[in-house]
């Protein structure tokens, strides 16, 4: 699978945000956006998976295969928001995405153990810190299969000892042929980056 | 599918979920009317079934800006929104209502043959009205759910969820309480009525999911 934008615009209520980007990522490859504060990396991640229409260009995947036709069913989209209920226990949680957005290669006792999560599966989502959360929201990532990542800030609120283990599962989803496409101001330390460079052109 | 109508279910029962602050108005609403008219119990009895259904319908419009508010705000939206090549969003947005209407509405028709009591009503009317708000709740529901799905992104969109509403709600309100008026008084119809009622549900089934999907899928930011 390959995804490519040409001449990729996005606009905020008709303000332009970002004009003209052009790249292509391909299975194993990771792009990784970074810029000041409003250089539009949000609203690039957002545009790519659909949420907001483009203003000018477009992005679309090549070499599909036929179980994900379109972006939006190949991506996970993990924003700055969790999608997580404070009501429901970390498991309810990944259980319900799991079983709406399909089985993936590890089962929800497999994820939470990859993220470091083991054994407070029983919690509710709101008793856990912010790095917590964040780590469930990333077991999420591992429960269904999706070959794109799209990740807004995945390490916002992480430790050091869990950016290194979320670096360790990114490397393995591209290992395996995955794509993962993150806006981020640290490094993330991945093999077969590249790398996009977004600023305010004036 | 079943997974999503589970969640919603379990969220609305969950502490916060709000699902008894409908019956709590309905049961505030009708419990004051019998004072606010005076002791006539003859005519308590004759504006029992309306009552009955102006009160259930405004409770039942009362959770409806949290649907997709709320999903909005942790980010689940995005989320239901990115699966509609799996899910159809029309077909989730109908099953978060048929979950909604399962938490907050249904209990306000399981009340409503006790609040009937109130009214004075007999039990043939109580029965009627409990069965034409059954048939004609979900109606409110769904096309409720658009008004919601337009005003997602509004933070106190609750009031405007309601104007909204509100207007295209009357004929159910309207065939609801003539179709409970239909099973007392002898030369009504009630089945006319009622079968109107029931084509309004199954017609705003499949119009409100589907408008409702549309306003989510535009109201992207």
């Amino acid at each position: 699978m390959r995804l490519i934008a040409e001449n990729l615009s996005g606009e905020r209520g008709g303000e332009p945000v970002f004009e003209d980007i052009d790249f292509s990522v391909e299975d194993g490859e990771s792009l990784v956006i970074t810029g000041p504060n409003g250089s539009g990396k949000s609203t690039l991640l957002r545009v790519v998976a659909g949420f907001l229409p483009a203003a000018r260009g477009s992005v679309r995947i090549a070499e599909v295969d036929e179980t994900f036709p379109s972006i939006a069913s190949a991506c996970h989209y993990l924003g700055h928001q969790n999608a997580m209920k404070t009501a429901l226990t970390v498991t309810e949680n990944l259980v319900f995405w799991q079983q709406f957005c399909g089985k993936g290669r590890l089962d929800i006792g497999e994820a939470l153990d990859a993220v470091g999560l083991d054994g407070i599966g029983h919690l509710p989502f709101g008793y856990l810190s912010t790095g917590q959360r964040r780590r469930a929201a990333i077991a999420k990532l591992l429960v269904s299969h999706r070959p794109l990542w799209l990740l807004d800030e995945p390490t916002a609120g992480l430790d050091k000892a869990s950016e290194q283990r979320f670096t360790g599962l990114m490397g393995t989803h591209c290992a395996a042929g995955g794509i993962v496409m993150a806006a981020t101001h640290l490094p993330l330390g991945l093999e077969r980056a590249k790398t996009l460079e977004m600023g305010r052109q004036s | 599918m079943l997974a999503l109508y589970l969640r919603d279910l379990r969220l609305g029962i969950r502490a916060g979920g709000g699902a008894l602050t409908g019956v709590i108005f309905f049961l505030a609403v009708i419990a004051t009317i019998p004072f606010g008219v005076g002791p006539d119990l003859n005519l308590l009895a004759r504006i029992g079934p309306a009552i009955l259904w102006i009160g259930a319908l405004l409770a039942s419009l009362l959770g409806l800006d949290r649907l997709f508010q709320a999903e909005r705000e942790d980010g689940s939206l995005d989320l239901l929104v990115l699966n509609r090549d799996r899910h159809m969003l029309a077909f989730t947005v109908f099953v978060k209502c048929l979950a909604h209407w399962t938490v907050s509405v249904l209990p306000l028709v399981v009340a409503s043959p006790l609040l009937g009591l109130f009214m004075n009503m007999n039990p043939t009317g109580i029965g009627a009205t409990a069965l034409t708000l059954l048939v004609g709740t979900p109606a409110i529901t769904f096309i409720g759910a658009a008004g919601a799905a337009v005003a997602v992104a509004l933070p106190r969109g609750g009031l405007l969820i309601s104007v909204l509403v509100l207007p295209i709600t009357i004929p159910v309100l309207i065939f609801g309480v003539s179709a409970s008026y239909g099973a007392v008084n002898d030369p009504d119809p009630f089945f006319q009525p009622f079968l109107i009622l029931a084509a309004l549900t199954l017609f705003l089934a499949v119009v409100g999911p589907v408008a409702a999907a549309l306003a989510l899928r535009h109201s992207g930011d």
